[in-house]
């Protein structure tokens, strides 16, 4: 399992793996809004939690069908799935990965982006947290969207439609946290709520995605 | 009569919809039209809400049914993955378009119903949002169903997803609740008539949802159909390729 | 012959409008859909009787 762990890890930092897109692709979303709404500080300042979630999920989605397509592609997928490694837990790895090499990077990025927004002060601790929270659900329902489209040629439109949906609770109770952390408000609904979300995703989405790539598979 | 799985026989309940649809949808027409031209015509207005309230007659049943097509999807994709029933597969995907309609329907209305008392075309409503959520469920369903070439492995990835899509839109109703009313906040603009419904609206009501109902049963049979002998088309086009 | 619908008359309206118009819209295509269905379907079962 750590050898897959590693092995993706690599491949998605190697050239052409997507490591940095999802981070470009964060910085300029981020950069376009104050051209869409105005420079104005305080406008900036309110919707700041919400548009860096928005980013931070957005980019998220741009590498979701490297997860399984690639290994799809050259047979590796086959060779996985008839290992003695069980396929939900080759999908939790695969999900962790996507997640150190996309997600991680995002939340480390938020507050540097923030600063362009105009974050308020007490709002990038929970930014933060709460984007540390919810990308491991963005990652393991990326995963499934990425497992439902595996065999689809250019499915990267469908794969969007499919999990975006999938992606409003996440981003409603993440979002939330940003933004009452930002004002002083309480965190406490949203963040459990947010961590429920997650948990919940994270530990039994897997099952639905293995039963859907050995679907795919036959 | 033997068991429902009888009909699962898709030559069976070919045969069936041929003798039943023709009933099914002259009743359907004569509900709907009956429960409309009741509501609109024969009904006084709203004190509150004035003549909107005519409104009612399409918003509650194409509610109730943009959810309910939905659960009856979950249920047939259950029968499929259990039982591998293929018509129960095709009158899921059937019924999805059906229930599409019926949301944007809903949507349609509650916008319009209310922009007199909400001052703007659309505003959040948490309702609203819900159903706004459910659309694009449909949407992902219908397209997935429409990219997978094969006829079984779409049948199964498409059921996963309305399993999948039920538990989400669960959780998204709970969270646009939470979102657009704080936990503790006071009641929604809520257009649902959760008060009771006069009974001189209520009968009318009751007929339109009954006429709905029936024009839903009618478009899955219909298009149910139309599925078993497209995919038969499929099959015989398949065998005559390989000959 | 159509009630007074008074300042809502717009909202009322173009309510049934639009949902009577989708309903139809949806009517059609599904019939027309199974009834070319059931031509294409016609035709492949000829074409199978006769060539064996």
């Amino acid at each position: 399992m750590i050898a897959l762990f590693i092995r993706d890890i690599r491949l998605a930092v190697r050239a052409g793996g997507g490591f940095g897109l999802g981070l470009a692709f964060f910085l300029i979303t981020v950069v376009l809004v104050p051209f869409a709404v105005g420079p104005e500080v305080a406008l900036l300042a309110k919707i700041a939690p919400g548009i860096l979630w928005i980013g931070a999920l957005l980019a998220c989605l741009l590498s979701l069908d490297r997860i399984f397509a690639l290994d799809r592609e050259d047979g590796s997928l086959d060779l996985l799935a008839t290992s003695p490694l069980p396929l939900e837990g080759v999908v939790a790895i695969k999900a962790l990965a996507h997640w150190v090499t996309t997600g991680l990077p995002l939340v480390i990025a938020a507050p540097v982006l923030g600063v362009l927004m105009s974050l308020p002060e007490e709002g990038y601790r929970w930014l933060v947290i709460s984007l540390l929270i919810g990308t491991p659900a963005l990652s393991t329902i990326g995963a499934f969207g990425a497992a439902l489209t595996v065999g689809i040629k250019r499915g990267g439109l469908l794969l969007s439609l499919l999990v975006l949906p999938l992606y409003v609770p996440t981003l409603i109770f993440g979002a939330e946290v940003a933004r009452a952390g930002a004002t002083g408000l309480a965190v406490e609904t949203p963040l459990v709520l947010l961590g429920a979300v997650t948990c919940v995703t994270v530990a039994l989405l897997p099952f639905a995605s293995a039963a859907v790539l050995r679907m795919n598979l036959r | 009569m033997g068991s429902i799985w009888e009909y699962a026989n898709p030559k069976k309940f070919t045969r069936t919809v041929d003798v039943v649809l023709p009933p099914v949808a002259v009743l359907a027409v004569l509900a709907l039209a009956g429960g409309l031209i009741w509501g609109f015509f024969f009904t006084p207005d709203d004190y509150k809400q004035g003549s909107t309230v005519k409104i009612i007659y399409l918003h509650v049943p194409s509610a109730l049914l943009a959810i309910n097509t939905w659960l009856m999807m979950l249920v047939a994709s259950l029968i499929w993955l259990i039982r591998r029933h293929h018509v129960s597969a095709l009158a899921a995907r059937a019924a999805a378009p059906v229930g599409a309609v019926m949301t944007v329907i809903a949507l349609l209305t509650g916008a319009i119903w209310g922009q007199p008392m909400w001052g703007t075309w659309w505003a959040w409503d948490p309702r609203l949002t819900s159903f706004l959520i459910l659309f694009l469920f449909y949407l992902g369903y219908i397209a997935l169903w429409a990219a997978i070439e094969n006829d079984d492995t779409a049948a199964d990835l498409t059921s996963i997803l309305c399993i999948v899509g039920s538990v989400f839109a669960l959780l998204s109703r709970y969270a646009v609740n939470f979102w657009n009313q704080g936990l503790h906040q006071g009641a929604s603009l809520s257009l649902d008539k959760e008060e009771n419904v006069a009974d001189v609206f209520y009968y009318p009501l009751l007929v339109s949802i009954g006429g709905f109902v029936l024009l839903f049963v009618a478009l899955v049979l219909l298009r149910t159909r139309t599925e078993i002998r497209a995919r038969r088309t499929r099959a015989l086009l398949a065998r005559e390729r390989m000959i | 012959m159509i009630p007074d619908l008074g300042k809502y008359a717009g909202a009322v309206l173009s309510s049934y409008g639009a949902s009577l118009a989708l309903l139809a819209a949806l009517v059609a295509v599904s019939i027309w859909r199974s009834r070319r269905a059931l031509r294409a379907l016609r035709e492949v079962e000829e074409r199978v009787k006769r060539d064996g």
